[in-house]
């Protein structure tokens, strides 16, 4: 299991969820979730200017082996979507705490962020449903 | 507590993911089931398929016990070593098994049944066979190893002494031969040329461990399953079960309704040959993005059908799948993907033969 980077926040749902200098929220899957879902082959974005609700899905990752939503850790308008997905899901497998990030959102309310796990109590977590 | 195969701690320490299949703790992957399947597509893969059930069938009755308990005829094996698929049914016609009859001598056959069946088939032959004076031999004593792929027959030739390999080479397709100590069938789950080859398990592990040294890439049940639905071979419990004949499970070519023999379900099959089979199996391809996936709802003009399997498939770049529908023409048909009704292409399977997509595909 490779390291979670100290800069992100989770839900128990394993998105990532990372606030950017610009006041942006960037939104991925867990390494974890990519594990357990295995090869990646397609996902189904956003659309740009789409509003979201935390807690709701907004997007879905199918492996070969099963398809999974992808929910919203913040409510905000999806700004930005990772088209580069399209053509290479592949990329969460192999970096899913960088380059394979799905969706940006402009968060509209920023105190959303408190609910979410910090990487010490995600950690925990994994820790938790492994045993 | 799963059953475990001789090789579940090699499995684990190559770092496969393992996972319960049929009541035994087998790897689904060893990191990457695309690449696992692009290996055997491309090159050569192996699978420990032991969970299977290897039953030795021996005594004088066994040819007329197998002719009453199985559809496909046995009387198409007249040389010894020649290999038989079918399926046995119950009176109703419906599938209790799928499974390969090997032939190696008019007092013993040898067959294969499936991991998850074992229980009931064995209960089932036992019944049948009580009235043939057939005896009845599990052989848990064998380690089945599938290795397949372009390059499988090369590199498993290359680890025989010169007498077994030459006659592992002249075998031709759905046939096998022993040799050092080994039965090796050209049989395989995969649409790739290949062995499955029966092992004692005193040298299981020392042959697993030979066949990596040649270059041969284990490959676990995921892959094994994307491959087989692309070379268009059936899944038992998925694809066909007891509610299904095999005329519903796209298996006519498995059934022989030959002269004076009187298999169990015969009666079933051909009244469903004059009447018309109520439902028909298809091949669906998605041209669209998305995976179709057993239980999605399948629109037909002829009416509603279901996904059985369906997965993305690593050779073409899309989804495929089975599905059973009404009888008829089918007309344009649609697959509910979580809400969304997508067109899928009815096609004639396989999807993928010897490495390439089939005519149409």
């Amino acid at each position: 299991m490779s390291e979670i980077p100290g800069d992100l926040k989770f839900m128990k749902s394993h998105e990532w969820a990372r606030v950017e200098d610009d006041g942006l929220i960037r939104v991925g899957i867990s390494d974890h979730a990519q594990g357990l879902l295995g090869d990646l082959v397609y996902v189904e974005l956003p659309a740009v200017g789409d509003s979201v609700q935390a807690g709701n899905a907004c997007a879905v990752v199918e492996s070969v082996k099963a398809a999974s939503d992808v929910y919203a850790p913040v409510s905000g308008e999806v700004v930005e979507i990772n088209a580069a997905l399209g053509d290479k899901p592949e990329t969460i497998n192999e970096d899913a705490y960088g380059e394979g990030w799905i969706f940006a959102v402009r968060p509209s309310n920023k105190d959303e962020l408190e609910d979410l796990l910090d990487p010490d109590a995600y950690a925990e977590l994994l820790d938790s449903e492994e045993h | 507590m799963s059953k475990t195969t001789i090789l579940n701690a090699t499995h684990r320490a190559l770092g496969a993911k393992m996972v319960d299949f049929g009541g035994w703790d087998m790897p689904l992957n060893y990191g990457s089931q695309i690449e696992e399947h692009h290996a055997v597509r491309r090159d050569a893969g192996m699978f420990d398929v032991s969970h299977m059930t290897v039953v030795d069938l021996r005594g004088d009755g066994v040819r007329p016990f197998l002719r009453r308990l199985v559809a496909n005829s046995v009387d198409k094996l007249k040389v010894s070593g020649k290999a038989l698929y079918t399926c046995m049914l119950n009176a109703e016609g419906g599938v209790i098994d799928d499974l390969i009859v090997y032939y190696l001598g008019e007092d013993f056959f040898r067959i294969v049944v499936n991991a998850a069946t074992r229980d009931k088939d064995l209960a089932w032959i036992a019944a049948q066979a009580a009235a043939f004076g057939v005896s009845i031999s599990e052989r848990r004593d064998l380690v089945m190893i599938a290795v397949q792929g372009p390059q499988a027959r090369t590199r498993v030739l290359a680890l025989l002494s010169p007498a077994a390999a030459a006659a592992a080479a002249a075998l031709g397709k759905f046939a096998a031969c022993e040799g050092d100590g080994l039965f090796i069938a050209r049989t395989g789950y995969t649409g790739e040329d290949g062995f499955e080859i029966m092992v004692p398990e005193t040298v299981a592990l020392t042959f697993w461990n030979r066949l990596r040294e040649a270059g041969v890439t284990p490959a676990g049940l995921g892959a094994r399953d994307t491959l087989r639905l692309e070379a268009g071979m059936n899944l038992y419990g998925q694809d066909m079960d007891e509610t299904v004949t095999p005329y519903e499970a796209g298996l006519a070519w498995t059934v022989a309704l030959d002269a004076g023999r009187d298999f169990t379900g015969r009666a079933v099959l051909e009244a469903q040959r004059t009447a018309g089979a109520p439902q028909q199996m298809v091949g669906l391809v998605l041209d669209d993005k998305g995976v179709l996936r057993h239980g999605q709802k399948v629109l037909t003009a002829s009416g509603a059908g279901e996904i059985l399997s369906g997965t993305f498939s690593p050779t073409l770049g899309k989804a495929i799948a089975f599905a059973r529908i009404p009888a008829g023409d089918p007309g344009a048909v649609r697959v509910d993907i979580r809400g969304r009704e997508l067109p899928v292409r009815v096609v004639k399977y396989p999807f993928v033969r010897d490495g390439r997509a089939c005519p149409g595909i």
